[in-house]
């Protein structure tokens, strides 16, 4: 029954989506304005709807209900409940059903909470906001349906990709989900105001919530991945440039920017054609996402679930909701005015570099990601590997390290050339002093290493220096929140670059009662024994750390067996210090009882993900600041006309 | 604005769109070319593998013909079952050179005896090392050389007897 209950509230969602457009559409265009006030209600509803259809999807995985086929097929009673959990959103079906579930609830919030955006602004993006969705109702009920039933069941399921049993990982897919589908009402309030000829500072405001939340979570997500990457995968490498990581990238890279010229447009009403362009693109990007993961038109090691037919679906969605929206944007874009003009020398100008950089570098990943479909076409492969992202992307993201210092120490509108040249002077002369100490430290380093963790510590000067001479508890917090994202950014940068130039690895063959010297640190390999798990048995190996003659501490690398689906992974074991971390790989059995073993020491590594921490958590603390500035700012009016 | 900036956008999605359809549609194959085709061959001198064939070397092949150079061994099941099919193409006229691998004398006479000897050269590369200049992973594998001695296709695995007319066709499309 819960099976059909689902089934039956995704139905009926999927009617009120087509309602609430119809109802949008012929209020705001069939010339009867009394029907507007239905299309909130229905928002509200079909976003409950698709919650408990979800709700519903997470219990039949709970209980292990193999009569559905997608809890046959990717769940098995054996596994720990977190992962019979995690596994409802570890497959194609349910991970759309998430998609779809967050989308309802998303356009639910919007009709609940937007107050600030003009009345008919509000309902074009409704019935945006539901025509995108019913796009994706028609791919899950027609092609990807999560609750169809297998007869006779099967006595047990298939279970779940060892790969993806991993607590981080059954967070990772959601919090990535969350931001695209944040992009998603972002996309709709541009469509909306283009419908309505609404492109305003006002339009921007309320948008800006969505963009920074649905960044929050991107960032999040990416921070997460790269994580996940990194210990589970076992190459001691944090990315990839694999087309599944980059279809998370994209759209982080046009959300930044989509981020930082929708506060343009709040603050000063400028850039406004470019601002709903970046929506549109931002929201593509991840649909081109989705698509490049889902149809296994790119060979991948992330590719889980490939199916040509849901791929051509994605692609017709794709068609004509990024081709409509750009067919109305370049229908509609003559109606909205010239924003505001601003000084070349302006924190604008910067904001508009850093668009114009972070445009560059997504279209070079995106060229990265999709030259190898290029080429096929016309009868040649080729794969495009890291050496190509890193050599045209680094260049590229260090200089926008360098607008990212500048433009917050450059006021808006206009400002003198000297003044901000003033500004810059500190973490100028760190600069200079850094790339010295770094040019004749006793280390080799190659120059790309080199310049980051040199700009990496000017920046992290330079980012904090918004906060100096102001008086810090009467500081917005919303400017914290810029100061602590932009410190996270050369943070992560002081880590990819330490790790890329300090990194030390050896590869042995040792045996029980051998001991291993490298980079300071002494490894005693003391035995290698079976252990069992939940759902898994392992080869473990004892090893005894210690660092320049410490205490020894215990650490275990495995390499694991999974009984189903039958599956090796490796299971490095991680030793972290403040200074950096230990990375061990167990590999296989050579001749003799001699084991061989993958070591690494990352000086710092770490810093990567503290990074990405911390420019999330510079996020949060922007939205929290903007939000409750606008409600202060509300209650004051309201107290003000109340007296 | 200008109008053609106002498109622009469109227009490229659209091409992106028929990239991705393109990309969707292709049938998938998963044939990889050899990076060798085009290029010369490397240049080797081997001594003779069998009791009634000569040696050979690189310079051998270039004799302004183009011809099959067959990499095979005589412990290996497939190069028997290959056998059949370069009898045939030795029959349709083609010239074809050999190359035996980790092999002994006694053991290739004993292999040709058995399943026919089309072969007009026979170079033993005890130690696989012109095998691995060849960019050749196993046997058989069998290249067509040109006239001027480069590589033209590489075929790896046995010739199957569907893969005759093929082999023909690509050794007549060859100068």
């Amino acid at each position: 029954m819960i099976a059909e209950t689902g089934l039956a509230a995704l139905w009926l969602a999927a009617a009120l989506a087509l309602l609430q457009l119809f109802l949008a559409f012929f209020g705001l265009k069939g010339g009867k304005p009394e029907l507007l006030p239905a299309v909130r209600p229905v928002a509200i509803a079909q976003g409950l709807l698709t919650a408990v259809a979800f709700a519903l999807l997470i219990t039949l995985f709970l209980r292990s209900d193999m009569s559905v086929l997608l809890v046959a097929t990717n769940s098995h009673s054996m596994k720990p409940w977190l992962y019979k959990f995690a596994g409802t959103w570890g497959n194609h079906e349910g991970s759309m059903l998430l998609w779809v579930a967050v989308m309802g609830m998303a356009g639910a919030t919007v009709a609940l909470f937007e107050r600030a955006l003009r009345r008919d602004t509000h309902m074009a993006t409704l019935g945006a906001q539901a025509a995108i969705s019913l796009g994706f109702y028609a791919f899950l009920l027609f092609s990807s349906n999560p609750f169809a039933r297998i007869d006779p069941p099967p006595p047990d399921g298939q279970g779940l990709n060892p790969l993806l049993q991993d607590p981080g990982l059954a967070f990772h897919p959601p919090t990535l989900y969350l931001g695209y589908v944040g992009l998603s009402v972002a996309f709709s309030f541009a469509v909306g105001a283009l419908l309505t000829r609404a492109v305003d500072a006002a339009f921007a405001r309320a948008m800006r919530p969505w963009v920074l939340a649905a960044w929050i979570l991107l960032t999040l997500g990416i921070t997460a991945g790269s994580y996940w990457a990194y210990y589970e995968l076992g190459w001691g490498g944090w990315w990839f440039w694999d087309p599944v990581e980059n279809a998370s990238l994209m759209p982080w890279l046009a959300a930044t920017a989509l981020l930082h010229s929708v506060t343009v447009l709040a603050t000063r009403d400028g850039l406004r054609a470019w601002t709903v362009m970046l929506a549109v693109v931002a929201f593509s990007m991840s649909m081109v996402g989705t698509f490049l993961v889902r149809s296994g038109i790119l060979t991948s090691v992330h590719a889980f679930a490939v199916d040509p037919e849901r791929g051509s679906f994605i692609l017709v969605l794709l068609a004509i909701y990024i081709g409509g929206a750009l067919a109305l944007f370049g229908w509609r874009i003559r109606t909205v005015r010239e924003g505001a003009p601003f000084d070349l020398v302006s924190r604008e100008t910067w904001l508009v570099i850093n668009n114009l950089l972070l445009s560059v570098i997504l279209g070079v990943v995106l060229i990265g990601t999709l030259y190898p479909l290029m080429t096929e076409a016309f009868g040649h492969k080729v794969s495009v590997g890291a050496p190509y992202f890193d050599r045209i992307a680094g260049p590229l993201a260090l200089a926008l390290m360098v607008a990212l210092a500048a433009g917050p120490l450059t006021r808006w509108r206009r400002d003198s050339a000297r003044a901000v040249a003033r500004r810059l002077l500190v973490p100028a002369v760190a600069l200079v002093i850094a790339a010295l100490m770094l040019a004749f430290a006793p280390v080799r380093m190659g120059t790309l290493p080199w310049l980051g963790l040199v700009l990496a510590i000017a920046v992290g000067i330079a980012s904090l220096a918004p906060l100096w001479k102001r008086r810090l508890l009467r500081t917005p917090l919303f400017t914290y929140g810029m100061v602590i994202a932009h410190l996270g950014c050369a943070v992560s940068l002081a880590g990819m670059a330490c790790d890329s130039a300090f990194t030390v690895e050896k590869l042995v063959a040792a045996r029980p009662g051998d001991t291993i010297r490298t980079a300071g640190w002494t490894l005693r390999f003391v035995q290698i024994l079976p252990i069992a798990g939940d759902n898994w048995t392992a080869l473990q190996a004892d090893m005894q750390a210690s660092r320049n003659g410490g205490a020894p501490v215990t650490i275990h690398p495995q390499s694991r067996f999974f009984a189903a689906p039958p599956t090796t992974t490796t299971e490095a074991a991680l030793l972290t210090r403040w200074n950096g971390q230990l990375y061990v790989v167990l590999g296989e059995e050579v001749e003799g009882n001699r084991w061989q073993m993958r070591i690494w020491w990352k000086p710092f590594v770490t810093l990567i993900w503290l990074g990405g921490i911390l420019i999330a958590l510079g996020g949060a603390l922007a939205l929290v600041g903007r939000e409750r500035r606008g409600w202060l700012i509300k209650w004051r009016a309201r107290r003000a006309t109340e007296a | 604005m200008r109008t053609i900036l106002i498109w622009l956008p469109l227009a490229l999605f659209l091409a992106f769109i028929g990239l991705f359809a393109a990309g969707l549609f292709q049938p998938d194959d998963h044939i990889i070319n050899s990076k060798l085709v085009g290029q010369p061959l490397p240049a080797f001198v081997l001594p003779a593998a069998a009791s009634d064939r000569p040696a050979l070397a690189s310079t051998q092949l270039a004799t302004g013909k183009p011809r099959l150079l067959n990499i095979f061994a005589s412990w290996c099941v497939p190069c028997a079952a290959e056998a059949p099919q370069l009898e045939a193409l030795r029959a349709a006229g083609a010239d074809i050179d050999a190359i035996a691998i980790r092999d002994a004398r006694a053991d290739v006479d004993a292999f040709l005896a058995r399943y026919g000897n089309p072969y007009a050269r026979i170079g033993l590369d005890a130690r696989s090392s012109v095998q691995i200049a060849l960019g050749s992973s196993g046997v058989p594998e069998t290249f067509i050389i040109d006239g001027r001695g480069r590589i033209a296709y590489q075929h790896i695995g046995d010739i199957r007897a569907d893969d005759v007319p093929m082999i023909l066709d690509r050794l007549k499309a060859t100068r």
